[in-house]
């Protein structure tokens, strides 16, 4: 395994992001405060506790999940559709590297990146509502398979992208729709029944309900569909790397 | 001597049908430079981005160092470096972390006095902490020798190494290239600069369409297919050429004043005594005589137009 490969090119993502702090770790946190502010403060001081848990802390996990969600498709993405864009990639290409371990380079400071930034949100998000996690380990446990699962779907959307507007298609117009209707703000037993049923077609219901039921043992689904649900997401973002590395899909004429 | 870099019916085809490689077969001896001159678009960068790992062949087979390049990868790219015919660099980086980068990309641990040598033979140390974008045109393509050297090749791909350089950027690669190869690097390089081919190469290909027309030992080359020309300038000048010249199949200029006579050094008999004397004989005055041979580029530029 060359695992200098591994090392340069995580430390090259994770130092991209370190020189644009900013843009990185303050620009997601401030919008999450924004949300805390209005929804939380604002609108939930006027909403019932939803299943026993206050409005402000029952968004939470929900906020939290849209910023790691976005966070990991955009660093990702942007990570390897870069290379590309500049025809630096080449080097990555001639080097004597796997594709597993330009996916633990690229992957891995993605996720990183959006792991820190799951966790200062939680940390800034105490500051608003009293919060408190019912089982730590899980709520670890669904935070880096999110992370890592939306970090390889990014890498996908990298690879596959061949302007910056397809690079922005997917996050803008299907991840964002999709959280905001996956049970960010509400509970999917609020809605009427027939929308319930349509909700459960949409993936981010159950990354958000298993990530919630961490929290506060509250949740849409159950924890082990939930579970499933990110580990075939995971399965099937792999399978979808390999087959575009062993066809050198957009990589290689 | 067994080759370092082989090469054997490589053919390729890109999607869009364009027909790029036509079985192309060729062994680079280890420690030679061999100047690959062709066209744009003659195929010289894909041949290149093939050895490399950037395109895949559609047939044909390529072992560097006794290596296949698709079955062991590891071992074949761990030897090459590459520099690309563009500029392509990241714009924020700083020089030193940009060739810190390729060593570590290439699997060598980490060797800060390797790379202070190799950024000193490309006077390039006073600029390592700058960032790539504010640096010239020539000083980025130092850079991308640099980082094509970092991890200590024994094989060099430089494809148009000096393409927009200056003269004297261009004469300091020679030299580096040249100094390359004292210490045993391969190198191969392509260019369209016949007079590049002709200062540092051991051995020249042509290749023109997908197709390697020859390949042959630079002096070879042009000892076989170099042509010498007498030019004779006349104290007068004449209408036609006299009957009494015709066996030469002299060249007469527009003008009327010169006369060329094309032939084969090599030839034991080159025809030259005689032609003097008939010239002589024809009552013809020189004013001047001189001689000159065709260069590498004319030899490239008839065997593409032959083709």
């Amino acid at each position: 395994m060359n695992t200098y490969a591994v090392r340069v090119i995580y430390k090259y993502e994770m130092l991209r992001a370190w020189e644009t702090l900013l843009q990185s770790f303050a620009s997601p946190v401030l919008s999450t405060s924004l949300y805390f502010v209005v929804f939380g403060s604002a609108i939930g001081s006027r909403i019932e506790q939803i299943e026993g848990v206050s409005y402000g802390s029952f968004i939470v996990p929900g906020l939290m999940m849209l910023a790691l969600l976005t966070q990991s498709i955009s660093n990702a993405s942007f990570g390897i559709y870069f290379p590309k864009f500049t025809g630096t990639i080449y080097e990555v290409m001639s080097a004597p590297v796997s594709f597993f371990e330009i996916l633990l380079g690229y992957v891995g400071a993605a996720a990183t990146k959006s792991l820190l930034i799951g966790l200062i949100i939680l940390a800034t998000a105490g500051f608003f509502v009293p919060l408190e996690v019912a089982h730590p380990v899980w709520m670890m446990g669904f935070l880096v398979l999110t992370c890592i699962s939306f970090s390889l779907f990014g890498f996908i959307i990298g690879l596959w992208a061949d302007n910056f507007e397809k690079l922005q298609l997917i996050p803008l117009l299907v991840i964002t729709p999709l959280v905001f209707l996956g049970g960010s703000f509400y509970s999917v037993s609020m809605l009427p029944p027939a929308w319930q049923t349509v909700t459960l077609f949409n993936p981010v219901v159950y990354l958000i309900s298993g990530f919630r039921w961490s929290f506060f043992e509250v949740s849409d689904v159950s924890v082990g569909l939930s579970l499933s649900m990110v580990l075939m997401f995971l399965a099937a973002c792999l399978l979808v790397v390999w087959w575009m590395f062993k066809t050198g899909y957009r990589l290689k004429q | 001597m067994q080759s370092i870099v082989s090469i054997s019916n490589l053919s390729k085809t890109y999607a869009g049908g364009h027909h790029a490689l036509k079985d192309v077969t060729l062994d680079i001896a280890p420690g030679e430079i061999l100047a690959l001159l062709g066209p744009n678009g003659a195929g010289k960068t894909t041949l290149i981005s093939i050895i490399c790992g950037i395109v895949k062949a559609s047939s044909g087979s390529v072992t560097v160092g006794g290596h296949d390049i698709v079955t062991d990868y590891r071992a074949t790219r761990s030897m090459i470096g590459l520099v690309p015919q563009e500029l392509t660099l990241g714009a924020f980086d700083t020089v030193w972390n940009t060739l810190c980068f390729s060593r570590g990309l290439f699997g060598k641990k980490p060797n800060p006095e390797h790379l202070e040598r190799l950024l000193r033979d490309l006077s390039l140390w006073g600029k390592k902490d700058s960032e790539l974008m504010t640096l010239s045109g020539g000083m980025k393509r130092r850079v991308l020798i640099g980082k094509a050297l970092s991890h200590e090749p024994s094989v060099l791909f430089l494809d148009e190494p000096t393409a927009g350089v200056d003269v004297e950027l261009r004469k300091d690669m020679w030299a580096l290239v040249r100094r390359l190869r004292e210490s045993g690097v391969t190198i191969i390089l392509t260019t369209h600069y016949i007079e590049e081919a002709e200062a540092i190469a051991d051995r020249v290909g042509v290749i023109n369409d997908g197709e390697l027309l020859l390949v042959d030992d630079k002096l070879a080359l042009m000892h076989k297919l170099g042509k010498r020309q007498l030019i004779a300038e006349l104290e007068q000048a004449v209408d036609s050429v006299p009957d009494a010249l015709a066996h030469w199949s002299l060249d007469l200029s527009a003008d009327g004043s010169r006369l060329t006579y094309t032939y084969d050094p090599h030839n034991t008999h080159t025809g030259i005594s005689g032609l003097l004397q008939a010239i002589r004989e024809a009552g013809m005055v020189l004013k001047d005589l001189r001689t000159t041979q065709s260069s590498l580029e004319e030899i490239f530029v008839n065997l593409v137009k032959s083709k």
